[in-house]
């Protein structure tokens, strides 16, 4: 018996709408979906960062940070609970971590993980020219798994990406022919 | 008149830092109760207040002598007023606080925003930059900060450029006013300039801070500011109008009270005693909450580390910085005094580092006091802490089984901060060659 392929679709605020409709099109009806949200630890880690930089206020500052996890942490439980709806399968599976995104993305799909559907982050008007953010980058090159790249949108026309520089830039792209 | 004396008292104090036989031993003591007392201020053995490792080091520098008992006199006198200052301003903000003027301010910048990342960028630029320098810096990172992170949140957008705009101007949009900033209360102490001129001259420089921290941020996070929220804004916009309005003419006051030849510090008290008692009667606040706004500890903290470092000062490091600060109003000089305070402030923190400046910056006039104040305010963003906090404050974390924080927020100071030193010294020479 064939096992059914089982999908990781990682969900990011700004992007996830178009990234969930795009796997579902794209995945077979019986694939079992798992959607992850992380919410992220090093925003408080900025903040904490600067209120340590505030020397001498240690009485006034408790972590300042503590109601913001609280409210990602819910906000986060309902982006996962929407999406499930949206997506409209049976049995899917909503994982909810937190800490270091990258980390916690790489780790969710270590074992037993056929697909993992990352949606691109960036400028929606154009192809290129950096298209995906730290975290985003980090994941597509340490995914010990297939990683499918979609775009949250329709994605716009070729003609979008600018024409290649003049010949004496260091940074050629392409060069055609041997 | 009173500027020529006041020119003459420093020049005393100049020869005086110069011809000071440093002893090795006062010298070495003083340097060691400076690092001790950062030290425990960063890493707060048992979660005491920093006061409480601070003012027994000064209570030492005394007994053993290596401040005169005069010298100590002095400095206590000159930092008195500075801290009456920090004290009403700090309940100011508080008052502020509870009169719910920042949720006012979350609320309006998620319905400004419509849910998009940039425009809500734009205006947490906006509120952060306004907040800073009338309120402080303080205000802006324990008040304004959470609900920053929180409008973020409930928007379901990502929050990291937020956080990020918020630190950061915190400390770049610092530059404006004397009350924007600890570091700057002290320099317009140490500077001589009015209110009024300090803002006129530092004017500026803060916009051309702000706008260097955007441009930077917007590039540096394009990737992050994407999408837009679907979720609508149902908290209805409550403006406190009382304490608005009493902000404004605390504002109004610095001014005026400045023309009239008035300490400004009045004009933050009379705007926190007026939102404070109407909060105290009509019990939206007690009285021991305007004691911890007051954070006494806070206080005690800062006039103990003057004492400290005065003792650094007079021993070992004063006669070096004299010959560290250039003396001049050439560009090239402010850049150097910019420089030399932010490598200073992200050595050993911006307020003990501005500390050691201020005596020398002032004999050099008020465009070198403001340059150090440039490099001393923006220059944090690169470490925060300072360097040899840092290195504390990351055991402290993984003591207390934390992460450690990326190198992230390095990269981005290391982008942000040189850029910001460049623009905004380069401002304050043509406000001061425009206005000087």
């Amino acid at each position: 018996m064939i096992q059914p392929v089982r999908v990781v679709v990682w969900l990011v605020e700004g992007t996830w709408q178009g990234c969930l409709d795009e796997a579902a099109q794209i995945l077979p009806p019986d694939a079992q979906v798992a959607l992850l949200h992380v919410t992220p630890s090093d925003v408080s880690e900025i903040t904490e960062a600067a209120t340590a930089g505030l020397l001498g206020r240690a009485s006034r500052a408790h972590r300042p940070t503590g109601h913001f996890e609280d409210v990602a942490d819910d906000e986060a439980s309902e982006i996962l609970r929407t999406a499930a709806t949206r997506l409209g399968r049976e049995s899917t599976e909503l994982v909810h971590r937190r800490g270091r995104v990258e980390r916690e993305v790489v780790g969710a799909v270590a074992e037993g993980v056929d697909l993992l559907v990352v949606a691109r982050d960036g400028d929606r008007s154009r192809l290129g020219p950096h298209s995906l953010g730290h975290a985003t980058r980090f994941v597509v090159d340490h995914a010990p798994c297939p990683v499918l790249l979609v775009w949250p949108d329709e994605a716009p026309g070729i003609e979008s990406i600018p024409p290649p520089p003049a010949h004496h830039t260091p940074h050629r792209p392409h060069r055609e022919g041997p | 008149m009173r500027f020529q004396a006041l020119t003459q008292a420093d020049q005393i104090l100049r020869a005086y830092y110069l011809s000071t036989v440093s002893s090795p031993i006062a010298e070495t003591l003083a340097v060691m109760l400076l690092v001790a007392t950062l030290a425990c201020a960063v890493a707060r053995p048992r979660g005491w207040p920093e006061a409480v490792f601070a003012v027994p080091a000064a209570v030492l520098l005394l007994l053993l002598g290596v401040l005169p008992l005069s010298q100590a006199g002095a400095e206590l006198t000159s930092l008195a007023p500075t801290i009456g200052f920090l004290a009403a301003v700090l309940v100011l903000a508080d008052m502020c606080d509870r009169y719910g003027l920042f949720e006012a301010a979350g609320t309006w910048m998620a319905t400004g925003s419509r849910g998009r990342p940039i425009a809500l960028l734009a205006l947490v630029f906006v509120v952060a930059s306004i907040v800073t320098a009338v309120l402080g810096l303080d205000a802006t990172v324990l008040l304004l900060t959470p609900i920053v992170l929180t409008t973020v949140a409930r928007l379901r957008l990502r929050a990291k450029p937020h956080a990020y705009a918020c630190t950061h101007l915190a400390n770049s949009a610092s530059l404006l006013l004397p009350v924007s900033n600890l570091t700057n209360l002290l320099a317009f102490r140490a500077s001589g300039l009015s209110f009024a001129r300090f803002g006129v001259i530092m004017a500026l420089p803060w916009l051309a801070a702000i706008i260097v921290e955007w441009v930077v941020l917007r590039r540096s996070f394009a990737t992050d500011l994407v999408g837009r929220s679907e979720v609508k804004v149902t908290t209805p916009l409550r403006i406190p109008v009382f304490a608005s309005v009493v902000v404004a003419l605390t504002l109004v006051g610095f001014f005026v009270a400045s023309l009239l030849h008035v300490n400004p510090a009045f004009a933050a008290l009379g705007g926190a005693v007026i939102l404070a008692v109407p909060a105290l009667v009509r019990r939206r606040a007690q009285v021991r909450d305007i004691g911890f706004a007051l954070d006494v500890p806070f206080l005690a903290f800062v006039l103990a580390l003057g004492l400290v470092v005065k003792g650094v000062s007079l021993h070992g490091l004063g006669p070096l910085v004299v010959h560290l600060v250039p003396n001049g109003t050439s560009l090239g000089s402010l850049l150097l005094a910019a420089v030399v305070a932010a490598v200073l402030a992200n050595l050993i923190n911006n307020l003990p580092a501005v500390l050691l400046l201020l005596p020398a910056a002032a004999v050099a006039g008020p465009g070198v006091v403001l340059a150090v104040l440039i490099g001393v305010n923006a220059g944090p963003n690169l470490t925060y802490v300072g360097s040899l906090a840092t290195l504390l404050w990351r055991r402290v974390l993984r003591q207390r089984g934390e992460e450690l924080p990326t190198s992230e927020f390095l990269r981005l100071g290391v982008v942000t901060v040189p850029p910001v030193l460049l623009a905004s010294t380069v401002a304050l020479w043509v406000s001061l060659r425009l206005v000087g």
